[in-house]
C-alpha cells in the first residue's frame, strides 16, 4: 500500500491560484491549522475557501488569500465573531457565496454522490435567494412542491485534521463529532489529511465506527501534533482560550497585528509550536 | 424573584405541549428555560449538551452531532429558541449582517440555520434587550423567515420587557404580556413598528417551586 507522507508545505504546494479549497472543522473546531498556516507561508492566492467557517477563515483573511468565501457562518464558538472576517466583509474585501449551513450540507452530499445539485427546503423564503441571484428552485415531478435546488460544490482540494491516521490515509476522529470532514474529502479532487500522530494500521484502535476516512478518500498524510491549535481537537486537547482570545484581540486591533505575525506566523510551523509554549 | 425568572418561566412556556422533540434553546435564558420546562410541563423534551450527545436526567442519552441536527431540522421535530440581531412584525430575523450584504457595516454570524430551521420547524426568539434597534421595521438581511413570506411557524418572542406572538388575522406581532412591572408604553417605545396590545395582560410568575428549580440549575446566578 502507498506510503503517504508528506509535510505541510508539500501540502500548499500542490494549491495553485484561484482553486477551490474545502477546509473540515466546524467554526473553532478541529480545524486543520497547521496546513492553513502553511498556506499562509506559500505565494498562493485568490483562493475560493468553503468553511464551516473559524479562524481558517480569519487568518486566510488576513494574509490576502480569499478571493471568495463559502460559508454559512464565520465564529470562533466562545467569541461570537472573527474581527479579521468582519474587517474584510466590511471593506468589501471578498465576495461572498453565503448559505444556510444546512445547504452548505447538501452542496457538499451532492458533489460526493457527483449529482450537479439536491434538493432542499432551507432557503426559501429567505434572503439566501436574493443574495444568491443565480441559485435557482426546482418543482418536485412527483407533487409540485417548489425546493431549493442546491448547486454541487466542487472542491479542488479538501484539507481536514483528525486526530490520527496510518501513512496510508485511513484517518480516525477520537472526539464526539465528526463533524462533515468525510464529505469535504469525497466532494474534492485531491485531499489532504493532517493528524495528531500517524500510527500502524493496527494501531488505529478504538471504535470501528471512529474510523472517518479510508485511504481511498485521502491522497496525502501529514503528521501536525498540536496542528489544529488554537482550535479544539478533544480528547488530545481542548481549544486554547487563552491563545484564541489573543489572537481576537490582536486581529481587532491593526496596531497590534503585526506583533502577533512576528511572534506566530513568521517562523514557520515550529516557530509556531515554540512561541505558543513559550506562552502558556 | 426577579425579572430575568420570569423571563427563564416564559422560555419555558414556549414548549407547552411540545411532547417528545428536540428542544434547542440558544443562550443562557432560553436553556434555562427549556430545563425548566423539561422538570415540570414537559418531561419528554429532548435536549442537546451544545455538543454531539443529547443529555438525559442520568446522563447522555443519544448521540447527535452536528450533521445529525440537520437531519432533524428537516424532519421537523424540533423547537429552535434563537437570538435575533433585528427583527421585524412578521418575524423576519436577522443574525446575517447589518447593511447592504454587498459591503456590509457590521459583519455578523451569518445566516447559520436560520433559513432552514424557520421552513421546517417552530421557532421562537430571545432579545436580552428589548430596543428598536432590535424591533426594526424592515430587517436588512432576512434571515430566519417571518408569517408574511409563505408557511412558516414562528411561535412567540421572549424579551426582557415582555412576551410577543403573532396570534394576528395577518400573522404580525401582538403583545401578550408584558413582565410584572413594565408597561405597555415601554414596550411600545422600544419597538419600532406598530404592535398589537388589544388584550395584554400580565407575564406569569414563576411558583415557588418553579424558582426553586431554576435556583438548582443556575447555582452561580450566571443568569443575572
Amino acid at each position: 500500500m502507498r506510503d503517504k507522507r508528506m509535510s505541510a508545505a508539500e501540502v500548499a504546494a500542490e494549491l495553485s491560484d484561484g482553486m477551490t479549497v474545502g477546509i473540515g472543522g466546524w467554526g473553532s473546531r478541529r480545524k486543520p491549522m497547521a496546513l492553513v498556516r502553511a498556506i499562509l507561508d506559500s505565494p498562493v492566492r485568490d483562493l475560493t475557501v468553503v468553511s464551516y467557517g473559524g479562524p481558517d477563515v480569519g487568518l486566510l483573511c488576513a494574509a490576502g488569500k480569499v478571493r471568495r468565501l463559502v460559508f454559512g457562518f464565520v465564529s470562533l464558538d466562545s467569541i461570537a465573531y472573527d474581527p479579521w472576517f468582519q474587517r474584510v466583509r466590511q471593506q468589501g474585501g471578498i465576495e461572498v457565496r453565503e448559505y444556510d449551513e444546512g445547504m452548505l450540507y447538501s452542496g457538499l452530499l451532492a458533489a460526493s454522490h457527483r449529482l450537479p445539485f439536491l434538493p432542499i427546503r432551507a432557503g426559501l423564503g429567505s434572503d439566501v435567494m436574493r443574495v444568491n441571484p443565480d441559485l435557482k428552485t426546482v418543482r418536485s415531478p412527483y407533487d409540485d412542491e417548489e425546493l431549493v435546488a442546491m448547486p454541487a460544490l466542487q472542491l479542488d482540494v479538501a484539507l481536514i485534521h483528525l486526530n490520527r491516521a496510518d501513512r496510508h490515509g485511513n484517518g480516525q476522529y477520537l472526539g464526539p463529532d465528526p463533524y462533515f470532514d468525510d464529505l469535504f474529502c469525497l466532494a474534492a479532487k485531491r485531499r489532504f489529511l493532517s493528524c495528531e500522530r500517524i500510527v500502524d494500521t493496527a494501531e488505529l484502535d478504538g471504535p470501528p465506527q471512529s474510523l472517518l476516512t479510508n485511504r481511498m478518500m485521502v491522497d496525502g498524510v501529514v503528521e501536525t501534533p498540536n496542528g489544529a491549535h488554537f482550535t479544539s481537537c478533544v480528547p488530545d486537547y481542548g481549544r486554547d482560550e487563552k491563545f484564541q482570545r489573543h489572537y481576537a484581540k490582536s486581529a481587532a486591533d491593526q496596531e497590534l497585528w503585526p506583533s502577533f505575525v512576528d511572534q506566530f506566523l513568521s517562523r514557520g510551523e515550529t516557530g509556531y509550536q515554540l512561541a505558543v509554549q513559550g506562552m502558556s | 424573584m426577579s425579572r430575568i425568572d420570569v423571563c427563564v418561566a416564559a422560555c419555558a412556556d414556549l414548549f407547552l405541549g411540545a411532547g417528545e422533540i428536540l428542544a434547542s434553546p440558544m443562550g443562557l435564558i432560553p436553556q434555562l428555560g427549556a430545563k425548566l420546562a423539561r422538570l415540570t410541563s414537559e418531561p419528554d423534551l429532548l435536549m442537546s449538551d451544545g455538543e454531539a450527545y443529547l443529555l438525559g436526567e442520568h446522563g447522555i442519552e443519544g448521540w447527535l452531532p452536528y450533521r445529525k441536527v440537520f437531519d432533524v431540522v428537516a424532519h421537523g421535530r424540533r423547537h429552535v429558541v434563537m437570538g435575533a440581531n433585528q427583527l421585524d412584525r412578521f418575524g423576519n430575523q436577522n443574525i446575517s449582517c447589518i447593511g447592504d450584504h454587498d459591503k456590509p457595516t457590521r459583519q455578523l454570524l451569518g445566516f447559520r440555520g436560520a433559513p432552514g430551521n424557520t421552513v421546517n420547524h417552530r421557532t421562537s426568539y430571545w432579545v436580552p434587550k428589548h430596543s428598536k434597534r432590535v424591533f426594526v421595521p424592515r430587517v436588512d438581511v432576512v434571515s430566519g423567515v417571518g408569517h408574511d413570506r409563505g408557511f412558516h411557524n414562528v411561535h412567540r418572542v421572549v424579551t426582557d420587557l415582555c412576551v410577543l406572538d403573532f396570534a394576528t388575522p395577518d400573522g404580525s406581532m401582538r403583545l401578550v404580556s408584558t413582565h410584572p412591572g413594565v408597561t405597555v408604553e415601554e414596550v411600545l417605545d422600544n419597538t419600532g413598528f406598530p404592535l398589537d396590545v388589544g388584550e395584554a395582560g400580565t407575564t406569569r410568575e414563576p411558583t415557588p417551586q418553579e424558582l426553586e428549580l431554576i435556583d438548582k440549575l443556575d447555582p452561580d446566578h450566571a443568569r443575572h
